[in-house]
């Protein structure tokens, strides 16, 4: 599994994905954080990060199935996957792997929106005006939504070996479940529950700052249950 | 016992790709894998190297069946699949280093070095794979094929797409290794079996058709004796027919073509009766059957 982990590192940052991934990621944060008079923290007139918690989860439903498109539908497409499923390890440990790397290439890509936090920090009247614990909660809660993302993308992979429709499938199964039970909700009465369903509601929760067992685990279990879903697909050779 | 496949069988849709194929390869043995385009050759070694599992039969690779216990069988062999699959975007070395993490290989440089060496790959070692020929890419392949020293050695035709010398340098490798290790290697190039392999098996329409000692199937294929044979001078066929052993003649321009009984050598016979009929000869030759006339007879459809 570590091999496998290092390997897609190393792609990442030996091409330019994992630039161009990083680099775009803090254009846009910057643009809506910094720039744009309706958003900016500049303008906002309250120390708080809120723009980088409601925006970037948006950011992610495109940049991370572009990032995890290639993992699976690459390989296959290229007939490599031949030669991983042919060696001592097993599928789930690259699946594992691939998940890991690709999980890490986004929080790397959150890291430098810590300035951002320090910066309002700062600005605060009086310096350090800004909850803490609410910050550290929606990193949480944005870091294991990327994770969920990231196990989406994987899974989207997995179908197909034309990479543009593993990213297409990816956005699509992104927005889904971080946006579309919210909607769904306003269909029915039993709207409580269906909402709970959806990424977006444990993400809120997790954003207050209360740092509550149930929205990890929501998290943890959606997680394994696509890369499950990605083993499952992986073994259709098997069929 | 290194490899030992019985009943092996596997169905795509409603056709059987491999049909009931069993057998064996010792180590110290190379087995050539010969067979026309799909005849299941892949299908079978895909198998063996537990990538798709059978419908039916079973696979043993040194003693570990490959469906109770893939990651073992996985150990043992090394496999370079058709059409050798490489990461394009990652150096010769790299891609080694990654290939030995996998296998937990200890002293992973000094073993890349040994490969390297061994496969001719000095001079593209630092190279990117995509910026590779055709041929060195094969030896990179064969190079991750080998990194774990396996006891086992599946290629799926190694030396596709080579040209002459590349393949006489593969070849070599090959029949190298099959010294200590079961290679098995598939292959559609006749002159390849001859040259490398100590055992050939013939496989046609997913099943196996021949399963021989080199030797063997040459001697297999002497059906018909045949000699070609040119006279200066006109002949009669009538008296050509009367030689000794001659069961059919015919002529061809100016050449005679005779036909004797299986294994009986008629040269010496005609060329008695040359003498006798005062006719000199200009050529004379006796057609050896070779691996190629085995596989065609046993191959038609």
């Amino acid at each position: 599994m570590l091999s496998i982990f290092k390997k897609e590192i190393n792609s990442f940052f030996s091409s330019l994905i994992g630039y161009i991934v990083v680099g775009v990621f803090l254009l846009f944060m910057g643009a809506f954080m910094w720039i744009f008079p309706d958003y900016s923290i500049l303008n906002y007139g309250f120390a708080t990060l809120h723009q980088l918690f409601d925006f970037a989860p948006w950011i992610f439903c495109f940049l991370i199935p572009a990032i995890t498109m290639r993992t699976f539908a690459e390989e296959t497409q290229s007939g490599t996957i031949e030669l991983l499923a042919t060696r001592p390890i097993t599928d789930f440990q690259i699946i594992m792997g691939k998940f890991f790397a690709n999980w890490l290439l986004v929080i790397i890509a959150l890291i430098p929106t810590l300035l951002y936090y320090y910066t309002v920090h700062q600005l605060g009247a009086p310096v350090g005006n800004i909850d803490a614990g609410e910050v550290a909660g929606s990193y949480i809660g944005l870091i294991l939504l990327a994770g969920a993302f990231v196990a989406i993308g994987l899974f989207s992979s997995s179908l197909t070996n034309n990479q543009i429709v593993a990213f297409v499938v990816g956005i699509f199964l992104c927005f889904f479940f971080y946006m579309a039970f919210d909607f769904l909700s306003t269909l029915s009465s039993n709207d409580h529950l269906i909402e709970l369903f959806g990424i977006n509601y444990h993400y809120n929760l997790l954003s207050r700052g209360a740092l509550d067992s149930r929205d990890v685990i929501y998290f943890v279990t959606f997680i394994f249950g696509f890369l499950f879903f990605t083993k499952t697909a992986l073994e259709r050779r098997n069929w | 016992m290194s490899v030992k496949v019985q009943g092996l069988s596997k169905q795509f849709g409603a056709q059987w790709a491999v049909n009931d194929v069993s057998f064996e390869a010792k180590s110290g043995q190379v087995l050539g894998f010969l067979g026309p385009n799909g005849a299941g050759k892949t299908t079978t070694m895909k198998m063996i190297t537990c990538y798709i599992p059978p419908t039916q039969g079973q696979v043993s690779v040194c003693g570990f069946d490959t469906i109770e216990s893939p990651l073992l069988v996985n150990e043992k062999i090394g496999y370079l699949p058709e059409h050798n699959p490489l990461y394009k975007d990652m150096y010769v070395r790299e891609y080694l280093w990654f290939v030995g993490g996998i296998h937990k290989i200890s002293n992973t440089k000094k073993r890349i070095d040994e490969l390297i060496e061994m496969t001719g790959l000095e001079l593209e070692q630092h190279k990117l794979i995509g910026a590779l020929s055709k041929g060195y890419r094969q030896r990179v392949g064969l190079a991750q094929a080998m990194i774990h020293d396996p006891e086992v050695l599946i290629l799926d035709e190694p030396t596709s797409g080579l040209d002459p010398n590349q393949l006489v340098d593969i070849r070599n490798l090959i029949k190298q290794l099959g010294k200590e290790k079961t290679v098995i290697f598939s292959t559609h190039i006749m002159q390849e079996v001859q040259a490398v392999c100590d055992r050939v098996l013939i496989i046609n329409q997913g099943e196996i058709v021949a399963d021989d000692p080199i030797d063997v199937l040459r001697q297999k294929a002497v059906g018909n004796n045949i000699i070609t044979v040119e006279f200066k001078q006109k002949a009669d066929k009538k008296k050509l027919a009367g030689i000794k052993g001659v069961q059919e003649v015919s002529q061809k321009d100016k050449e005679w073509q005779l036909i004797a009984a299986k294994g009986t050598d008629v040269r010496e016979e005609v060329f008695a009766f040359a003498v006798a009929n005062n006719l000199t000869i200009l050529e004379m030759r006796r057609e050896l059957s070779s691996v190629e006339d085995v596989f065609h007879q046993l191959t038609k459809s």
